[in-house]
């Protein structure tokens, strides 16, 4: 099984994805933003958390429009499986594979604490591998987080089962207190806590592991 | 020739950072501030003979998100 993570200016959690990746089996390449082309057979591609391009003009605005992400787009069209945590989830909304918009938090403040998770669906390739209403703890570190969308949105997206992650105690605003959702078919996540930096024991936990072994699952039945 | 760029939250989303500057406001004893809404003004120096169109499409392709913001342009 294949993974690629772009590698953006300014990205900080490349590395951990990687890891995180190659945890749950997957062999990994990185790819540089300036890059056109993808490698050959990819099976999902990440797109980490950090700071790409210095948060310019809007979080992942600047990102969104380099020229990898025209072929991750692309990937996402064909029916390709892409996440993106944090900075990559902001990235995902610029680019329109997800809707909505990251905003700054509520609080105006960085919250970087370990928060408490709802899985909501179990009906993902992201989160097979969780029970349905299980509460996971994985870290959250942002200070653009706040997932905003209007009340049309926010029930679309409960009524069509695309809400992947809730907080449990809203750290930051988010709209329908939503940490990650689902693109329609249902292949593309974003979320904003870091599944990635709970994967080894090391980490203090091991509850955000899942997201790459429920991918696994999926991708051995393809 | 030159264009500007004004870019502002939508009517009805809220804007954080605004409300952080009316309470500031306040604090400093200027009464009477009831609302603050926070932009951002980009310039930019064009070849002449650009037209307005393109700079709109380099607002709804990147300048702006327009789910959540509007934005006005002035040419000069």
């Amino acid at each position: 099984m294949k993974a690629a993570v772009i590698v953006f200016p300014g990205s900080n959690c490349d590395r951990d994805l990687a890891e995180g990746f190659r945890e749950a089996g997957f062999e990994v390449s990185m790819v540089w933003h300036k890059d056109t082309d993808l490698p050959q057979g990819l099976d999902v591609i990440g797109i980490p958390g950090g700071f790409s391009f210095g948060d310019y003009l809007r979080c992942g605005a600047i990102a969104a429009q380099s020229p990898i992400c025209r072929a991750v787009v692309d990937f996402a069209h064909k029916g390709g499986h892409v996440l993106g945590f944090c900075n990559g989830f902001q990235v995902l909304c610029e680019t329109g594979l997800l809707p909505g918009v990251l905003m700054r938090n509520a609080g105006l403040k960085f919250v970087c604490r370990e928060q408490t998770l709802r899985v909501d669906t179990a009906d993902s390739p992201f989160t097979n591998a969780y029970t349905k209403g299980a509460e996971i703890m994985v870290p959250i570190a942002h200070h653009d987080g706040n997932f905003s969308a209007d009340a049309e949105l926010v029930a679309r997206l409960r009524g069509e089962d695309r809400v992947a992650f809730s907080y449990v105690g809203n750290p930051n605003g988010s709209a329908g207190d939503i940490a990650g959702i689902l693109s329609e078919n249902r292949r593309v996540l974003g979320m904003m806590p870091h599944p990635e930096r709970a994967c080894e024991g090391i980490h203090g936990g091991t509850d955000g592991l899942g997201v790459f072994k429920s991918l696994t699952e999926v991708l051995a039945l393809a | 020739m030159k264009a500007r760029v004004h870019i502002m939250l939508k009517t009805g989303v809220l804007d954080p950072q605004g409300e952080a500057i009316r309470h500031a406001l306040g604090t400093l004893g200027f009464n009477g501030v009831e609302g603050v809404r926070q932009g951002k003004v980009i310039e930019l120096e064009l070849a002449d003979g650009t037209t307005e169109a393109t700079v709109k499409d380099m607002c709804e392709k990147l300048l702006a998100n327009t789910v959540i913001e509007s934005y006005t342009i002035e040419l000069s």
